[in-house]
């Protein structure tokens, strides 16, 4: 061994050593970043936990979530008609911001000339550009009287006469309430769905497809048996993303709900949400009940959200395991 | 080494000078937080008091409840309230308080062919369209208030302020005072538990609920009312009498205020008595603690208040607020006594800039 090779290969050796030195400290920082989120996370819970505590204690938990009295007079407070609202505007957005998403997103990829694709899909992004502020301030001042002039009148005079489900499309037309604040969420969520599901659709190989139009399906039948089958996990993600994101949707739905703490039949009514009560009511509360109470609100949302997370989580891990089996 | 005072050295000198100069400035600011319904006000007279005297005031609306949290927690020299805190309350928590202006609140509505001024309410049935009880803008009780109007079988959209405000605190209380069912199913509060009705955030939410909305009736602020151009209605007040709203009918409800016999300026200004009084208003209020650690900043504070009174009535005018009575200012000044530094002596001698 000559003194060149021996020194070569210190020089080798030292700059592995160097590398491993690196690496470790870039293994621990990494793992430092992904331990502040969980430490984050840990703390918005214990103090939403201790904030939360006097009304949960004052009232019970299950007391708290199934009472409709929010009184803020004789300091009696329960969660129901803004569990209600969250869940039912999220819903009636879902119903209506699905099919459109997957609607847009099966044209964008399949359908569209391609001098179209880019145009489109951009406009559809720069949706999701837009402050939620914006869209409260333009849900309340041209969106609502248009629902009031033309969209309730014709719903309450044709469903609304309907014996039995009538009753979810009774009462004046207002403008305002659960309906309208469920379009704006609707619309809000459309942009997240659909490029989440156009991003999907493109990752299948055009050989699938290309054999599937070889075999002579149509159109429709590639998107239903070939595409979406494909892509399924991918577009569950994107539902539900679009879900956490209406579950938790404040401004937009602050200025057309309509701010009452009442469940009422119709969905044409006023109602409220979790996060429109606590944006309206969270500066003026006056007493540790009060205060409390809309903690104790601001929790539950934080359960719902998980519990929509996990499911969706769940419902991923059965798609792959079904996709493996 | 002293005879060359190099260029940059200088300029450091420049910037520890600036620096010391703008930490003068900082302490010459005083800071306020809470009710956003005289946030105008307040920052059009600290704009004209930092022009003449230099010395800032820093003015947060987080809201009325923010205030109240801020000045308990000392993180501000003083705060603001629109609701007053009662006697017990203000003794609790070692606070004092006393009112700068006074602003009244107008009823809106929106039926087509109405104009401003045409059509007259009185609080029980104001009452009872809040409560549910009258739904449709023909009701008798609003026929026989209004023989010269064609009313429409319209339903009523009844419009209510939807975030915690002193606005929705002076509104209910004047319904508790007109009407015992209003008492008993609701009372009074920043916030209520509303039978009937549409939440807005804000004035301007509620304005444009009531005023796109078909039928809506609604309540806010005269000045945001006059702005915008709003229907208001002429008002019955406790003596009969059918009102316009204006300055004046606002200012009568103040002067008729029997501030010396309210225990520690506990005293809202709805259904007051005279004739020429506009029913529903209510003066906004100063929060700041009886004992201060630091008298010069809560002379500061009084410095501004009392320049305030004296100087600061036409520029509340021009934004729609009343300003106080001079027999009013003379007592809340009196009490003024009451704010003590560390040695027990009061902050303000008496003599404001």
């Amino acid at each position: 061994m000559t003194v060149e090779t021996a020194g070569v290969a210190r020089i080798a050796v030292e700059k592995g050593r160097s590398g491993a030195v690196g690496d470790v400290v870039f293994r621990a920082l990494t793992f430092l970043f992904a331990l502040l989120v969980l430490l984050i996370l840990g703390g918005v819970i214990v103090s939403l936990i201790i904030g939360a505590w006097p009304a949960l204690r004052t009232f019970g938990f299950f007391s708290f979530v199934f009472t409709q009295v929010w009184n803020p007079v004789t300091q009696q407070f329960g969660a129901l008609a803004p569990i209600y609202g969250t869940l039912v505007t999220s819903a009636i957005a879902m119903l209506i911001g699905i099919p459109v998403a997957f609607g847009i997103a099966v044209f964008i990829t399949e359908i569209c000339p391609i001098w179209l694709k880019r145009p489109l899909a951009t406009m559809i992004e720069l949706l999701a550009a837009i402050p939620s502020i914006i869209y409260g301030i333009w849900g309340l001042f041209v969106f609502a009287p248009f629902v009031q002039q033309y969209i309730q009148p014709a719903i309450i005079s044709t469903l609304g006469q309907i014996p039995g489900i009538g009753l979810l499309f009774a009462g004046p037309p207002l403008g305002i309430g659960i309906l309208t604040a469920g379009f704006i969420l609707a619309i809000m969520v459309l942009p997240f769905i659909s490029s989440i599901m156009r991003d999907v659709f493109e990752t299948v190989p055009p050989m699938l497809k290309e054999s599937a139009y070889g075999l002579g399906a149509t159109r429709s039948e590639v998107v239903w048996r070939v595409v979406l089958p494909y892509t399924r996990v991918g577009v569950i993600g994107g539902i539900m993303l679009g879900l956490g994101r209406a579950l938790g949707e404040t401004m937009a739905v602050t200025f057309v709900i309509g701010n009452a703490h009442r469940i009422s039949a119709s969905i044409l009514q006023p109602g409220t949400t979790i996060s429109a009560s606590l944006a309206n009511e969270f500066t003026e509360a006056f007493g540790d009940l009060y205060r409390s109470s809309l903690i104790a609100l601001g929790f539950i949302l934080f359960i719902i959200t998980f519990i929509v997370l996990a499911i969706a989580k769940i419902m991923l891990l059965r798609l792959q395991n079904q996709a493996g089996s | 080494m002293e005879q060359t005072l190099k260029p940059h050295r200088i300029a450091l000198l420049g910037i520890a000078a600036a620096a010391v100069l703008s930490f003068a400035a900082h302490a010459a600011e005083i800071s306020g937080a809470g009710a956003t319904f005289p946030y105008p006000i307040y920052a059009k007279w600290a704009a004209a008091y930092a022009e003449k005297t230099g010395i800032r005031m820093n003015y947060q609306s987080i809201g009325s409840g923010g205030g109240i949290a801020q000045i308990n927690a000392r993180t501000v020299d003083f705060g603001a309230s629109d609701m007053p805190l009662k006697p017990e309350v203000l003794e609790k928590d070692g606070l004092t308080q006393f009112p700068p202006v006074v602003g009244g609140e107008v009823m809106v509505i929106n039926l087509p062919g109405v104009q401003p001024g045409q059509m007259t309410l009185d609080g029980p049935t104001i009452a009872n369209i809040y409560l549910g009880k009258i739904t449709q803008w023909n009701d008798p009780a609003i026929a026989k208030l209004n023989p010269d109007l064609k009313l429409p079988s319209t339903a009523i959209a009844v419009v209510h302020r939807s975030d915690g405000s002193g606005t929705t605190f002076i509104f209910t209380n004047y319904l508790s005072k007109v009407s015992p069912d209003w008492k008993a199913q609701v009372g009074e509060g920043t916030s209520v538990q509303w039978p009937v009705g549409l939440g807005g955030k804000g004035n301007e939410g509620v304005s444009a609920i009531a005023s796109r909305t078909g039928g809506g009736i609604g309540y806010v602020e005269y000045a945001y009312a006059q702005q915008n151009k709003l229907t208001y209605t002429k008002l019955i007040n406790s003596e009969g009498a059918a009102l316009e709203p204006s300055l004046d009918v606002f200012q009568a409800a103040a002067a008729h205020a029997d501030w010396k016999a309210a225990p520690r300026f506990y005293l809202i200004l709805t259904n007051q008595p005279g004739k020429d009084t506009w029913p529903i208003a209510g003066a906004t209020f100063i929060l700041m603690h009886q004992k201060q650690d630091n008298p010069e900043r809560a002379r500061a504070v009084l410095d501004f208040f009392a320049w305030a009174y004296k100087n600061g009535g036409e520029m509340a005018k021009s934004l729609s607020y009343v300003p106080m009575p001079p027999s009013a200012v003379a007592i809340f000044m009196d009490s003024w006594k009451q704010i003590v530094g560390p040695d027990g002596k009061p902050v303000w001698d008496g003599h404001g800039s």
